[in-house]
Parts: C-alpha cells; sequence; structure tokens
C-alpha cells in the first residue's frame, strides 16, 4: 500500500514537473507547480513528517504559489510577447541541465547501503519531538534564520517607504 | 476489514458531509429571513409555510437556468474554479470534533472523522488553498471584472492569513497543543478558551470574516464596483457553487470559531448533574450546533448591520491594526505563562 503511494506520489510530482517547463500558458505552469508541491507533501506525510508536510503546504502552495499566480495573472503572458531565445542559449540550459542530473545521480548512488546511525523513531516528524529538537540542539541556527527573515521584513518596509531619505 | 471503527467512521463522514450541505442550504433561506427582519420586511414565503421550501426552489432554479461559458474564457480552468471552491469548502470539517466519545454497542468511538497531532495547522492549510478556487476562476473568466475580484480576495486573504495564524499561536501557546481534539477536551465545563484569549478571539473572528469573504470584508464581490466580481461570468449551478461555498465557508469557520474559543462541544455544568457518557455526548453535539447556529446568525447581523469597508480601509486594518495587535497578544500571552510558571 505504502509503496503504491510512493509510486502514484512520485508519478504525480515528475509529471507535473515535467508539465511546468512544457505548457504554453504560464498559469497552467503555476497550476501544475501547485499539484508538484502537494504531491511533494504527500511525500512528506508517507515519511511521517507531518509538520513538515502541512508546512510546506501552508507556506509554497499557499502562500508562495499564490503570489506567483497573481502576479502572472497581471503580466497577462501570452506567445507574442515571449522573447525568442537563441539556439546556443537552448543547447547551453540543456548541457547544464543534463550535468546537474549526473550529478544528482551520483550523489545519491549506493544512499541505500548506508546504514542509519540512529534508529528510525516514528514520533521525530511529530510538532512535539521537532519542537524539542528545535529549541534545545538547534537553537542558534533557528534564531539566525529568523533574524534573517525579520531583516527580509524590515527591507520590504524600507523599499515601500519613498519619502525615507 | 469493516471493523466497526471503519464502519462509525464512514458514516460518521456521509452524515457529517449530509448536513454541512444541509445547514449550508438554509442558511440562504436564514440569511434572507434575518435580512428582511432588519429591514423590516417579510420575506421569502411563497414556498412552502414560511418559505420553508425557498431554499429547493432556489436549487432547481439554479439547476435549470442556461449554462453559459464565455467564448474567450479558459474552459477547462473555468470549471475547475467552482469545483476548487466547494471542495476547499468542504475539507475543514474533517478535523472538527463534533462530540466526546460515544459508546455504541460495546465500542467506543470519537464523534471526530480524523484527529490530526497537526489540527489547528491543518485548518489553517485549507484555508490559504481555498483562494485558488475564487482566483482561478476570476482569471479563468477572461473579464476584467473578474480578474480585479480574483486579485482583490487573494491579497486580501492574504492579508488576513497573517493575523490569523498569528491569533492561533497564541492559542496554542496557552493550550499547549495542536490537536483539535485535545484543545477542545481542555475546555471542559466552562474553562473556554474565549476567557483566556479574549483579543486573540477578537482578531481571529474579524479575520475569519475576511477569509470567508462576507461583509463587510466582501471586497472580491463587491457590486457597486465590480458587479459580480470574480463570478461575474458564471451562470447556473456553477454559479450556485460558489455561492454555496461560501455559506459552507461560513458554517465551517463558526465550527472552527465554536470549537476553538467556546468550548467546542463541552457546555456548563456537563459533569456534575450525574448524565451519562452518552448522553453527555448527545447533548454536547446539540450545544456545539447550538454555538455554531449562533455563530452563523452573527455573521448574517454583521452582514446586515455594518457597510462595507474601502479597499485601503481594508489592507490598513489588515497590516497596521490586527498584525501589531497579533504580535502583541503573543507577547502578553508569553509574559503571562512566563509569570505563572
Amino acid at each position: 500500500m505504502i509503496q503504491f503511494l510512493f509510486y502514484f506520489l512520485s508519478f504525480v510530482a515528475v509529471a507535473a514537473g515535467l508539465m511546468v517547463v512544457t505548457a504554453k500558458n504560464p498559469v497552467h505552469s503555476v497550476l501544475y507547480l501547485i499539484i508538484a508541491f502537494f504531491a511533494i507533501a504527500g511525500h512528506y506525510i508517507l515519511l511521517n513528517a507531518q509538520f513538515l508536510a502541512i508546512v510546506h503546504i501552508i507556506v509554497y502552495a499557499g502562500a508562495i504559489m499564490v503570489l506567483f499566480l497573481s502576479v502572472i495573472m497581471l503580466l497577462n503572458l501570452n506567445n507574442d510577447n515571449e522573447p525568442a531565445k537563441s539556439n546556443v542559449l537552448k543547447l547551453a540550459a540543456a548541457v547544464a541541465a543534463g550535468l546537474l542530473l549526473v550529478t544528482f545521480t551520483g550523489a545519491l548512488k549506493g544512499t541505500e547501503s548506508i546504514i542509519a546511525a540512529q534508529p528510525f523513531d516514528d514520533q521525530i516528524g511529530y510538532v512535539k519531538a521537532l519542537g524539542k529538537v528545535l529549541f534545545n540542539d538547534f537553537l542558534l541556527p533557528f534564531e539566525v534564520s529568523a533574524l534573517l527573515l525579520l531583516s527580509a521584513i524590515i527591507g520590504a518596509v524600507v523599499l515601500v517607504k519613498h519619502d525615507l531619505k | 476489514m469493516f471493523t466497526p471503527e471503519l464502519i462509525f467512521k464512514i458514516v460518521l463522514i456521509v452524515a457529517v458531509f449530509a448536513i454541512t450541505l444541509l445547514i449550508a442550504m438554509y442558511s440562504t433561506y436564514g440569511e434572507r429571513k434575518i435580512a428582511a427582519f432588519m429591514q423590516d420586511r417579510l420575506g421569502p414565503n411563497r414556498a412552502g409555510i414560511f418559505g420553508i421550501l425557498q431554499p429547493l426552489a432556489d436549487g432547481v432554479k439554479m439547476f435549470m437556468k442556461e449554462e453559459l461559458i464565455p467564448n474567450m474564457s479558459n474552459k477547462v480552468l473555468f470549471i475547475l474554479g467552482p469545483c476548487l471552491a466547494m471542495t476547499t469548502a468542504l475539507m475543514t470539517s474533517a478535523i472538527i470534533p463534533w462530540g466526546s466519545e460515544i459508546t455504541l454497542f460495546g465500542n467506543t468511538f470519537n464523534l471526530q472523522i480524523t484527529d490530526l497531532n497537526i489540527g489547528v495547522l491543518y485548518v489553517f492549510a485549507v484555508t490559504s488553498i481555498g483562494v485558488y478556487g475564487i482566483m482561478i476562476g476570476g482569471w479563468a473568466s477572461n473579464n476584467k471584472y473578474s480578474l480585479l475580484g480574483a486579485l482583490r480576495a487573494s491579497s486580501q486573504m492574504i492579508s488576513y492569513e497573517i493575523a490569523m495564524g498569528l491569533a492561533i499561536i497564541a492559542l496554542i501557546m496557552s493550550t499547549g497543543t495542536l490537536s483539535m481534539r485535545e484543545i477542545a477536551a481542555a475546555q471542559a465545563g466552562f474553562h473556554w478558551n474565549i476567557f483566556v484569549q479574549p483579543l486573540g478571539f477578537l482578531i481571529f473572528i474579524i479575520c475569519a470574516f475576511a477569509e470567508t469573504n462576507r461583509a463587510p470584508f466582501d471586497l472580491p464581490e463587491c457590486e457597486t464596483e465590480l458587479i459580480g466580481g470574480y463570478h461575474t461570468e458564471y451562470s447556473s449551478m456553477k454559479l450556485g457553487f460558489y455561492l454555496f461555498a461560501e455559506y459552507i465557508n461560513m458554517f465551517v469557520a463558526s465550527a472552527v470559531i465554536s470549537t476553538l474559543y467556546f468550548g467546542g462541544y463541552n457546555f456548563p455544568f456537563m459533569n456534575d448533574m450525574g448524565l451519562s457518557s452518552n448522553a453527555i455526548a448527545i447533548l454536547g453535539v446539540v450545544f456545539l450546533f447550538a454555538k455554531i447556529f449562533f455563530f452563523i446568525f452573527f455573521f448574517m447581523w454583521i452582514r446586515w448591520t455594518i457597510p462595507r469597508f474601502r479597499y485601503d480601509q481594508l489592507m490598513r486594518l489588515g497590516w497596521k491594526v490586527l498584525i501589531p495587535l497579533a504580535i502583541f497578544n503573543i507577547l502578553l500571552t508569553g509574559a503571562i505563562i512566563f509569570a505563572t510558571n
């Protein structure tokens, strides 16, 4: 059952990912990307990481993609005003993507033989366990990333204040 | 395969689905009757006694109307829009605890479809994807009014989601759990969260109005400026789905507010009257629905009392009043928890 779900979700994720690239209409691309995000959230649930799955949906599908979608809707993109890319550029992109694939395959090859340092804890993805780990073992990185977000918020406020000289 | 647990859950799912649709149906009737009462009119009174069959007549009318799909629209997305709006509206009811435990034929069942340990976040996630139905429908209509309505809906929902999330964080801090069942159970008797989190409740209910696109925040379908907003081009049952989804959202939002802040299925003196646990469970369901009906009435009461905001006022309220207030509420909650421990 779980294996079937894994293959189903992987199929959806890969198919939606392909459609993001190949779809003619940018709005369709965004919608396929949302489907891909949901498939990945399903993978997180299969790994018992409920919190990560729901945050993934809230942040990516619920907030970032809504912004993407509204910007793309306003741009009203179509074939007429799409810049034509040269063949050299297309070739370079294909080679770069192929090299990335080779790198990933090389990096992931042989991971199944690695033995986990700790026995699998099925509570690890739950909010309680995650919160304890975040606030005990990784407090400093957690706070640093919070500061990063804070600086981004302040930056956004400063950018919209025109009269602030 | 068919354990009693599974059979009970299937019955519960069907029952919740049917009750949600029934209540949404009669909310339309209730809304018109309440509006009529507030404006000193009679309201619908032709179909059946007191017009009680009016929702059925409206439903038949919606199905019989001519189905129009604009020529220049994006057909697939045009049809997908109302479907998504309806689906996301129905999804939240899965984690609402409708009652405490009930014992039937020697088996104890939870009156809740499923208890996620991330329950509150699930509500939040469903709310945040609820905007897609409106956005997709508005864009696919290929109409400027629809697009403007869809954009208003998305920016409004993103803005108010932040304050809503921050209000929920303060609630989680004081209850110490994310599970809807545990939040409801912790409010046994009269220990309702409204007494612990009055400011959080105020922020939450204002955001709930904005998230359900109800007046005074119904800017996405503001008829004086945008004709019909995101559903201008819709007709027949597709329009019906959009209108219906709004009432379902209202019902579910009322259920969430009752569960989070007003004790859910708990009622005062529930454990002091010597009732059996089954009687408490059934009375609890009755009390929960009484609370839900009160909040649905409250939604309508506000709609027919307070005029609509202007769009810049809406954004100012969301970003400059509610979000700072919600952050202040978190700080206050933290300080009180720190002082009492």
